[in-house]
């Protein structure tokens, strides 16, 4: 019988021939990254009373990420704690203050089709649109893994969801992401792969997968794939890195509990409501609230992409006077591509914010956060109570075209009239 | 055997509300003063040891912060019963030592029943009631995690051998 992508992956990783569904296997991973937050504050003590140290300096990735700019002693410490362990260890691929962990992984060309990645961080899964396993543990997972290199996991069972055609204009992979979480609930794939295909999925850039992987998180699932393709290698090519080898792929026997099916050309732009990320609507259905602030950030919302995107909107537009529109860039690479290429002056003209790159107000915990009482928009992932701050102000997720047409009009507004404009 | 006051919650309980990200800067012990702080604050204040929450489905969904279920287990819980738990939550709970019980009827336990929890042989019961209910049983790879007290005594363990 065929084999499902996750199962070829975790198979191989655990040293079997194949594996099943519901089988707890013990794998040893390709790839790890931990990062300031969950790393090495929790565990590098214990560490030392154990008196390990990391199995490979070579397959650990550290990044600080979420406390940077250190906006206090607290933080600047945590940051400082981070950094002394990645030289003490001497690991080669440590980054402060560069980029958001998961956006790094992808840019810098560290996942690969094939591997068998843990981040310790929930959003790991973002690693799933380069074609690998990717998933997220938390932190004495991470402590085994960064002394072992193992884990234990229990093989997932996949969905498979079809993208049939490109979405129009001013849709983004947020918005068919966000879609997904509503049809499904955020507990719709507890457990599970989802695994993407189909020719809307096939036309989409890294970036945009990247969304999709990113946020099967936000619907409960382990893992979230797209299948290395052509535009895989010529991704990973255009990083220096050129592979020759056919990538892994599910068998076309292979057992899928569900399909999920989407026309791209059906998709439209939607907003997930306060305080649930499964209470989704169309935009044109959410009432128009008004909203105090916008934000364009995190690894989901903020890449170069997403930054494109809000400014294809803003181009010749000023924010409202009683809006404050900010703008984490993903990563350091992002934002210089972003100024090369006049994306970022569109912004700033139009009145951005722009915030220094990391997580930024995306957890409530570093620049940017929310007081009570205000309303938000955001290309973030969560928008539970008090995620960006405050318990008492309001998130709505949506799309960067959205974040940022909503800056524009003070409310929760359908972005494609604002891209019609200026196409007459 | 567990036996508690059980503390009632709803479906997808989030990280971000057992543990908001605000305390996250704080050390592991002093985060645990504000378990439950964006849904019952003074939660902590209100526990006996002993006692278990019961949740709906996705328990513990979200951010992947383990001080989530350590701060629950600090507050003096023993045991989270609920219909199904969010995967990194369930591993975390495992790994500090607190048992995680999948049980398809949770929603029949009432806020300040008393309860039984029989881990090992995957059994909750309302005392109140005297109703009984199947729950998961943990496959033995993982059980074992958990009755070693979590993953650092396990890997203590294995590293002075
Ligand atoms: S940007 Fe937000 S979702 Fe992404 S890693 Fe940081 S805190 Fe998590």
């Amino acid at each position: 019988m065929g084999k499902t992508l996750s199962e070829k992956i975790i198979a191989r990783a655990a040293g079997r021939d194949s594996v099943q569904p519901d089988e707890i296997v013990t794998v040893e991973v390709d790839l790890a990254m931990i990062h300031d937050s969950g790393g090495p504050r929790r565990y590098w003590k214990t560490m030392q009373e154990m008196d390990v140290g990391v199995w490979d300096r070579d397959k650990l990735v550290v990044v600080s990420d979420h406390y940077v700019p250190a906006k206090d002693i607290a933080a600047a410490e945590i940051l400082q704690l981070t950094r002394d362990f990645a030289a003490y260890y001497d690991i080669p691929r440590f980054h402060e203050a560069e980029g958001i962990a998961h956006t790094i992984m992808i840019e810098k060309g560290y996942v690969r089709p094939g591997m068998l990645y843990v981040g310790g961080d929930s959003h790991s899964l973002t690693g799933g649109a380069i074609g690998s396993f990717a998933v997220g543990m938390g932190s004495t997972d991470m402590l085994r893994i960064v002394t072992t290199g193992t884990t234990w996991l229990r093989v997932p069972h996949t969905i498979r969801v079809v993208l049939d055609g490109s979405m129009p204009r001013g849709v983004a992979a947020k918005d068919l992401i966000l879609t997904m979480i509503g049809d499904h609930t955020m507990a719709g794939g507890l457990y599970k792969t989802l695994e993407f295909h189909g020719s809307g999925i096939e036309a989409m850039s890294i970036e945009e997968r990247s969304v999709l992987s990113n946020m099967c998180a936000e619907i409960g699932a382990k893992a979230g794939i797209v299948p290395a393709d052509a535009v895989t290698r010529r991704y990973l090519a255009d990083r220096g890195i050129e592979q020759d080898e056919p990538y892994p792929a599910s068998d076309h026997d292979a057992t899928f509990v569900d399909t999920w099916s989407y026309a791209g050309t059906e998709v439209q732009p939607v907003v997930a409501r306060p305080h649930r990320h499964d209470d989704v609507v169309p935009i044109t259905a959410a009432g128009e609230p008004p909203i105090g602030r916008a934000y364009i950030g995190a690894c989901t919302g903020a890449k170069y992409e997403d930054l494109a995107m809000a400014a294809e909107v803003l181009q010749g537009r000023s924010v409202a006077p009683n809006v404050l529109l900010q703008v984490a860039p993903a990563s350091r690479a992002a934002l210089q591509r972003a100024i090369e290429t006049g994306v970022a002056s569109r912004l700033m003209e139009a009145g951005a914010h722009i915030l220094p790159t990391g997580c930024g107000a995306c957890p409530g915990i570093g620049t940017g956060v929310l007081a009570p009482g205000e309303v938000c928009i955001s290309t973030t992932s969560r928008n539970a109570r008090g995620r960006m701050g405050s318990p008492d102000s309001e998130v709505y997720l949506a799309s960067p075209y959205s974040v940022a047409a909503a800056a524009v009009a003070g409310r929760v507004v359908d972005p494609r009239a604002m891209l019609t404009e200026d196409a007459a | 055997m567990i036996e508690g006051t059980a503390w009632k919650f709803g479906d997808n309980v989030d990280t971000d509300v057992i543990i908001p990200g605000k305390y996250l800067i704080l050390p592991a012990n002093e985060a645990a003063e504000h378990v439950m702080a964006g849904i019952r604050p003074g939660f902590a204040d209100e526990v006996s040891p002993g006692d278990v929450i019961v949740g709906g489905s996705n328990f513990g969904t979200g951010s992947s912060r383990e001080s989530a279920p350590r701060a629950i287990k600090d507050a003096g819980i023993a045991a989270i019963v609920a219909k199904s738990f969010a995967r990194i939550f369930f591993r975390n709970c495992i790994n500090v030592g607190l048992a995680p019980v999948e049980c398809a009827r949770a929603d029949e336990i009432e806020e300040g029943m008393r309860v039984r929890v029989d881990v090992d042989n995957g059994r909750v019961e309302i005392l109140d009631t005297g109703q009984s209910f199947d729950a998961v049983r943990l496959p033995e790879e993982i059980a074992s995690i958990l009755e070693a007290g979590g993953l650092v005594p396990m890997l203590k363990e294995q590293f002075r051998r």
